[in-house]
């Protein structure tokens, strides 16, 4: 029994520890393994031959990964190019005092991400066809668009660009609102009292309040677009990664190389390869914004 | 005065506004509503007619023509009913225990004072920067090193320790639980795990409702750990089922539809149910920091 009114001695560790034991099983042990891995090769879990820095070695010299890094690369920087402004601008028109269902807009526009990538990548698989597909009749009935454009063959990174857009800038928008909500109506207040038009208001008052969220978003993106997997994948239909890979991914090239050659060292290899870059654009990240703060 | 005053300006954008977003909603839906239809139609209307078919019914479309085939044969030539239990029992089971040890071991980091304690808080800081896609080919490897490859502990242990829910839940703890009412209800001998789940826990209901929420589409919507690690076809949830079902019937639009048509429906439900709590649970760690 202890004295009343204090805590008791074991109390943190007992609610801690179903966490931190699967936390040391499931995600500190992998790590560990992992680098352990990378220095072998594999043929399926349990069979594996020491090799040193080979993985690495053969992965500079893979010309599959160098295009999977740059098709991941285009596709992240460009799908975050795009949905960035585009969140930003539906968030400012949803942010009207004067409009009315609000909520209603909200829910239609944000619906999309509800729907993982797998459903949204299986759906793509039929509306980016060329013909039968939706989006080339609505575009030829609209706009006398080509009906035969192949978009999941030569088109592919911008089916997977477009397919990204649909599912994403709703739910980047979400955070643009919410910041945006959170701008001090005070101070744009006194600003219009200071004659300062829609405009100079936006650029020197909301812009600059609602910056961290802004840089928070554009980094979430950034690391799900390096890390895009399953829509491509089912795009495709199990298809290989499209002609000349023009699909391919890191993580797909990932899976592929872990799951269907077998070998999980080279895949944690390609998985470090991706860790690095994610690593540094989280430190970039944390810089600017430290720099701003200072 | 000019004729164009402000008024005329301020209507303008309103009907701009509603414009842009009417437009946008209209995007956005287009492609559901496309596939629902093509649920409902026969292989020969799918080619032959882009949403509904035409015909002498009302608004001009042929609702005779529609049907329920292709559910009837995905729920009789597939097992899909049996996959649609998984979903449910995957994404439920993972959300509350998930929500279980991520509320615990927040309440710890947030409340209480012990060694270690800013060491753990670190950890849980890191651990949240560790991309998914390293831990898949050495996840795969430690199941199969303990034998859990093709069960259902496989997928829900991993899922159990969520850095990010602890993170969530501890903010959320600052916040609004009180270190005075905890201090008061240990005065009146009111137990450790009493306290948890009697006064702390209600306190962050919010927060309980919006991470329930958050893991249980994340799990609805997971392929790439139930792909790897479940090979008996009994145990697959919607999503690997959806993809093997993509495989086998390509070309039959109409079932792949309809598969996808019944495996989102469930998580737009609950979406709308409830909305506000999963946006405030969604935005509150980036806007608050």
């Amino acid at each position: 029994m202890n004295k009343k009114g204090t805590t008791a001695p074991w109390a943190p560790f007992f609610f801690l520890a179903p966490f931190l034991v699967t936390f040391a099983v499931f995600t500190v042990y992998p790590l560990v393994l992992s680098v352990w891995l990378t220095a072998h090769q594999t043929f399926g879990p349990g069979y594996g031959r020491y090799v040193g820095f080979g993985n690495f070695l053969n992965m500079l010299a893979d010309a599959n990964f160098w295009i999977a890094l740059r098709n991941t690369t285009i596709f992240a920087l460009t799908t975050t190019a795009i949905e960035m402004p585009l969140a930003l601008l539906l968030a400012i028109l949803m942010n009207q005092q004067w409009l009315r269902g609000k909520i209603y807009f909200r829910l239609l526009i944000f619906s999309p991400a509800l729907v993982g990538s797998v459903f949204v990548g299986i759906m793509s698989a039929i509306v980016f066809q060329k013909r039968t597909g939706m989006l080339n009749q609505v575009l030829h009935y609209l706009f006398n668009f080509n009906p035969d454009f192949p978009w999941l063959s030569t088109y592919l990174m911008p089916a997977m660009i477009v397919a990204s857009i649909w599912m994403w800038t709703g739910f980047n928008m979400i955070y643009f609102l919410a910041a945006l909500q959170n701008v001090d109506n005070d101070l744009l207040d006194a600003a219009s009292m200071d004659g300062a038009n829609t405009w100079q208001r936006f650029w020197h008052i909301t812009l600059p309040s609602i910056r961290p969220v802004a840089g928070y978003v554009t980094l979430i993106s950034l690391i799900s677009g390096f890390q895009v997997f399953e829509l491509p994948y089912l795009m495709l239909s199990r298809a290989g990664a499209g002609p000349e890979n023009r699909g391919l991914t890191v993580v797909m090239y990932l899976y592929k190389s872990g799951f269907n050659i077998g070998d999980l060292g080279y895949a944690s290899a390609i998985g470090w390869a991706l860790a690095l870059i994610l690593i540094m654009l989280s430190i970039v990240y944390r810089r600017t914004l430290r720099d701003e703060q200072q | 005065m000019t004729p164009f005053g402000r008024t005329f300006f301020l209507n303008i954008a309103k009907i701009v506004t509603y414009a842009l977003l009417t437009v946008t909603c209209l995007v956005t839906l287009t492609p559901f509503f496309w596939m629902i239809c093509a649920a409902f139609k026969t292989k020969e209307d799918f080619f032959a007619c882009t949403f509904l078919p035409h015909g002498d019914g009302l608004f001009g479309i042929a609702w005779s023509q529609l049907t329920f085939e292709n559910f009837v044969r995905i729920f009789t030539e597939l097992d899909f009913s049996n996959s649609i239990l998984n979903s449910f029992f995957l994404a439920s089971t993972t959300a509350v225990l998930s929500t279980i040890t991520a509320a615990m071991g927040g309440y710890a980091l947030a409340k209480f004072n012990f060694k270690g304690k800013d060491f753990i808080t670190s950890l849980v800081f890191a651990a949240i920067i560790i991309p998914t896609p390293l831990l898949i080919a050495p996840s795969y490897q430690l199941l199969y090193q303990i034998d859990l490859l093709d069960t259902y502990w496989g997928l829900l242990l991993p899922a159990v320790a969520p850095a990010f829910g602890v993170f969530l839940f501890r903010q959320a703890m600052l916040n609004s639980v009180s270190t005075n009412l905890l201090e008061s209800a240990r005065m009146d001998g009111c137990g450790e795990i009493q306290t948890f789940f009697t006064i702390v826990l209600p306190l962050v209901r919010p927060m309980i409702g919006a991470y329930l929420l958050i893991v249980f589409l994340g799990t609805w919507n997971n392929f790439i750990s139930p792909q790897i690690v479940l090979q008996d076809a009994d145990k697959f949830p919607l999503s690997v089922a959806m993809s093997g079902l993509q495989t086998t019937y390509r070309s039959e639009y109409g079932m792949i539809s309809a598969g996808t048509f019944i495996s989102i429906a469930p998580v737009v439900f609950l979406f709308m149910l409830l909305q506000k709590e999963f946006i405030t649970g969604l935005t509150s760690g980036a806007v608050k920091n």
